[in-house]
């Protein structure tokens, strides 16, 4: 276990895309820490720069005390588990979970303890003399998680590694990934492209886009104070909405509607992002949203409508009988987030 | 089922049709070979006078006999076991040569970031354009210096570069899926461990596939194993039989019996080695768990 540092880590490749752009921060011992964002964003090129099978471009990576730039993936102490599972496909569940020990030259019955072990933590013990092709995809990928946690490793890395099981098992699978990983407390890498995944198991989020990190937070953070205009559309099903307004006099208006009161910012264009959730049905409330349609999701009804001719969605609960036409709403405290209309950085 | 239908079903015209296109295919394969055993099974005398013909005669154990431990020639060491041997030798070298060397070749070209890998590639795939028979003097020669003539290396090593493995393995080799040796290298294994512990096992039905193809053509080669054995006890089935077709000298037969005995022992080999192996073929064709 230890903690990861890297320092203006960044990644070229050799075509001169420019797929990580420098980027610094501190994963301390035992986090789970999640990387996410669209594909393309740079972030499996992240983890497998840290993994070892990128090389690293610019910058330093410690994992623990050692700087592990030039170290082969072996030798990094981490194990990893792949989005296919990248099972041996001739070998038994048993060898597979102990190859890595095998190749570490570790005594024949150290393995089969350390194997035993792996497998009573994962349900695994009826499957050991099986071939991956006789496994489900949850059995699959249990095993890789066994071959992860089998070496003890200082640092966990997952690359997607729920994208290929069903909805139902994602969960199951991400509530076992991350309970296994409290109990390990080892240090956690997770990439995913779904924001639902990493706000349900992450101790902190990194949301990329572009190469760039666009926020480093807590779930609640990332969630309630994003960044930027692109993490508050990135995260959050459905998404904030993002509307164009004004600053006048100390007043946040869309259109001619006032939404908030702000005396810190100079006059001027701004973006408005309001979370759909934060829009509550009033009657007597002063804004009027033209209800186009209504998603029925069981516990909730998703509104789409327009505020003003901006698009919108609202999120009521299943109490809220709503049918398409003219809602008057008022919004919660401290619901309006403000984003620099040209940076796109939240003004706080 | 419980409906009960009539078991006779109708003859289709194209059920007819297809079946005599194969049955007619399958006797034109078949009766030279039925051809052969007759004359295995008949005394040479009798050959000479009437060819083939319908009778079965009491001469099998005697032919075989002949074929397998009688010798002639100057030394009197090629016995039709010995050249049996000595086939079987060049068949399983060369079938064996050619899988490492070509699994060894596609393994660099595919896994290591070599410069050139693609251009070393199809310089070794146009040699698919040079076969043996065009380069057969300098090779002659090559070995002839090497003092390698009337040895086994000599007969297969000159052989077993192969486009054809290299090329099959290759292309096998880029379809096992990159994560698979992402893992080996986070699980510590290096390029030998991982060829020995991941690629071998796992290329075992494509191994099998070209030992098929490879042991028939390394038994059946003709030319080469002409030129470079002129010792009696370094021929090979395939080109022992027809010495001993040819040897009409004199008084003396040719031996009918004895060289049909031969030719059928030289088939077997091959149809033994495609009848096992094909079994796994199938068994890689349909438990795939790639």
């Amino acid at each position: 276990m230890a903690q990861v540092t890297l320092s203006q880590i960044s990644k070229v490749y050799p075509n001169g895309a420019k797929a990580v752009k420098p980027a610094s921060f501190d994963i301390p011992d035992g986090e789970f820490v999640v990387l996410v964002g669209p594909s393309g964003c740079g972030k499996s090129s992240m983890l497998r720069m840290i993994a070892g099978l990128e090389d690293i471009s610019t910058g330093d990576l410690h994992i623990g005390e050692r700087r592990v730039n030039d170290l082969d993936p072996a030798d990094r102490d981490i194990a990893m588990v792949f989005q296919n599972y990248a099972l041996y496909p001739h070998m038994t569940v048993r060898k597979n979970i102990g190859y890595g020990l095998q190749n570490r030259k570790i005594a024949k019955a150290e393995i089969n303890r350390k194997v035993a072990e792996a497998s009573a933590l994962l349900n695994l013990d009826d499957y050991l003399d099986r071939k991956p092709s006789q496994l489900s995809g949850g059995q699959r990928q249990r095993v890789a998680m066994g071959r992860a946690i089998v070496r003890d490793p200082e640092l966990f890395l997952f690359d997607e590694p729920l994208s290929n099981l069903d909805a139902k098992l994602r969960n199951q699978m991400r509530i076992e990934i991350k309970a296994l990983q409290r109990r390990l407390g080892v240090t956690a890498v997770y990439v995913t492209h779904d924001q639902v995944e990493a706000m349900t198991m992450a101790d902190r989020i990194i949301v990329m886009n572009a190469g760039n990190i666009e926020q480093i937070g807590t779930p609640f953070e990332v969630y309630n104070r994003p960044a930027t205009t692109f993490v508050a559309s990135f995260m959050g099903a459905p998404p904030m909405n993002l509307m164009e307004g004004t600053i006048t006099d100390g007043q946040v208006r869309i259109g001619d509607l006032v939404v908030a009161q702000n005396l810190d910012h100079p006059a001027g264009p701004v973006t408005v992002g309001i979370r759909p959730e934060d829009i509550i049905p009033d009657a007597a409330g002063q804004m009027k949203i033209e209800v186009s349609l209504v998603e029925e999701l069981g516990a909730h009804r998703l509104l789409h409508g327009t505020l003003g001719g901006h698009p919108l969605s609202v999120y009521v609960s299943k109490d809220n009988e709503v049918r398409p036409g003219v809602l008057h709403v008022s919004l919660k405290q401290n619901a309006v987030s403000l984003f620099g209309k040209d940076t796109g950085a939240r003004l706080s | 089922m419980t409906t009960n239908t009539s078991p006779r079903r109708r003859l289709k015209l194209s059920v007819v049709l297809d079946h005599s296109v194969l049955i007619i295919g399958a006797a034109f394969m078949i009766v030279p070979v039925l051809m052969l055993l007759q004359m295995t099974t008949v005394a040479d005398l009798i050959n000479m006078k009437t060819g083939p013909s319908l009778m079965i005669g009491d001469q099998l154990d005697d032919n075989f006999m002949k074929a397998m431990f009688k010798a002639d020639g100057f030394a009197g060491d090629n016995t039709g076991l010995r050249m049996l041997i000595n086939s079987l030798i060049l068949g399983l070298g060369f079938a064996a040569g050619k899988i490492v060397l070509g699994m060894m070749a596609a393994y660099a070209i595919v896994y290591f970031r070599m410069r050139f890998a693609t251009l070393a590639f199809w310089i070794i795939f146009t040699t698919l354009l040079l076969p043996l028979e065009v380069r057969i003097l300098p090779s002659y020669e090559i070995v002839q210096k090497l003092g390698m003539l009337n040895t086994f290396h000599g007969l297969i090593v000159p052989l077993i570069a192969s486009a054809t493995a290299t090329f099959f393995f290759r292309q096998f080799f880029r379809s096992i899926p990159e994560e698979l040796v992402e893992a080996a290298r986070i699980d510590g294994a290096g390029p030998v461990k991982f060829f020995i512990d991941i690629l071998v096992p796992l290329s075992q039905t494509m191994i099998a596939a070209m030992f098929i193809i490879m042991f028939v053509y390394g038994w059946n080669q003709y030319l080469w194993p002409t030129m470079i054995t002129t010792d009696e006890d370094m021929f090979t089935l395939v080109r022992g039989i027809k010495q001993i077709a040819q040897s009409q000298e004199g008084t003396t037969l040719p031996e009918y019996g004895r060289s049909n005995m031969l030719a059928l022992i030289a088939i077997l080999p091959p149809v033994l080695v495609v009848v096992f192996f094909q079994s796994w073929f199938v068994k890689g064709l349909t438990e795939s768990d790639k």
